[in-house]
């Protein structure tokens, strides 16, 4: 890792975002990580973070892949259509979020809680995304290297110990 | 009117952090590095490009916030600041920092706009690889702390009279979870 000191609280946000308690289920959070990260075409991001989420998802897995092929056509629930939709808009920009995109959560019983975890989720891949390709890191392309860090991902993120 | 129900005694991003010190935590300990740091990259420099990507992303509370912290460690040349969120190119600021705004900007459209030419014109520049990373990294999070704030429509105050007391806060003191636990600047009361 190039800047440990930098690592450690990208990590700290990252676990408590992802992991920590939420009223959103860690899959439902994988998948905004996942959405997210597919909308701003970082192909690192994406493949890992759908990778956890079809892990969490378990036998609901496909989910992952119909909401990143066309999302309001997914089988997702409407409130999580509504959370992603609004998921969506932070990504383009911050002002792009509506108080209508924000009535039609609610209406669908989204509480403030799970507004506030979608939108710092959106935002904090918006960094995340641009880190990682800004500075072109290097990006695995075959699959199974991406399923078997879903996996390890689905525990938790910890910084890694500086390798011997 | 916020999107969620937040302090409006407490605006822009401190409201957000109020809501959820959890994650205010870590974002906090990644802002102090990022911006008060002095190894490499100055901390006016830091400032600037703060200033600048919130500029870009149209985050008024953000850009006005940084823009008047760096104006304190510019010694309170609020012109050159301005200049900078605006047309950095023809501003008085070293190339170096030129050619790292121009990475910050590519970043802020996104990660995949910057490119090899523009890692190279910087490195010309005297840039360093860590000047490098804590540009990109800088930009990346201003997509975020942009993105939170105006995301969830946190308060934004329009007396512009309130943010040199905030930026004094900062330059003072860093920042992390007291800027929204304890109590916020105030203007001081002619006695």
């Amino acid at each position: 890792m190039f800047r440990p000191e930098t690592g450690k609280p990208l990590y700290d946000l990252a676990q408590v975002l992802l992991r920590g308690p939420s009223p959103l289920s860690e899959a439902e959070r994988e998948l905004i990580a996942a959405y997210v990260s597919h909308r701003n075409d970082c192909m690192f991001c994406m493949s890992s973070h759908a990778a956890a989420s079809r892990y969490l998802y378990g036998e609901e897995k496909n989910i992952v892949d119909e909401v990143l092929n066309d999302m309001q056509r997914s089988g997702v629930s409407n409130k999580m259509k509504a959370l992603l939709n609004i998921a969506g808009k932070v990504q383009v920009l911050g002002k792009k979020v509506t108080p209508e995109d924000i009535a039609a959560a609610r209406l669908l019983e989204a509480n403030d809680r799970e507004i506030h975890d979608t939108v710092l989720i959106a935002a904090a891949f918006s960094m995340f995304n641009r880190y990682v390709d800004g500075l072109a890191s290097f990006t695995p392309t075959d699959p199974a290297t991406y399923e078997e860090m879903g996996k390890r991902m689905a525990k938790g993120y910890v910084l890694p110990n500086k390798q011997a | 009117m916020s999107h969620i129900n937040l302090d409006n005694n407490l605006p822009g991003i401190r409201g957000l952090m109020a809501f959820r010190p959890e994650t205010a935590e870590p974002m906090g300990v990644l802002a102090n590095i990022l911006l008060r740091e002095n190894k490499g990259l100055k901390q006016a420099e830091r400032e600037l490009i703060a200033t600048h990507v919130s500029y870009l992303n149209d985050c008024f509370y953000c850009h006005h916030s940084h823009g008047e912290i760096a104006c304190i460690y510019l010694g309170g040349d609020r012109d050159l600041v301005d200049q900078v969120r605006k047309d950095f190119l023809h501003a008085a600021i070293s190339e170096k920092l030129k050619s790292l705004l121009v990475i910050a900007g590519k970043v802020q459209q996104g990660g995949k706009f910057v490119t090899v030419d523009d890692i190279k014109n910087a490195r010309e520049n005297g840039a360093t690889d860590l000047d490098i990373h804590d540009t990109v990294l800088i930009a990346a999070a201003f997509c975020m702390f942009n993105r939170y704030v105006d995301g969830l429509a946190s308060h934004t105050p329009t007396d512009m009279t309130s943010y040199p007391l905030r930026a004094k806060q900062i330059a003072e003191k860093g920042y992390g979870n007291h800027i929204f636990s304890t109590k916020q600047p105030a203007p001081e009361k002619n006695t």
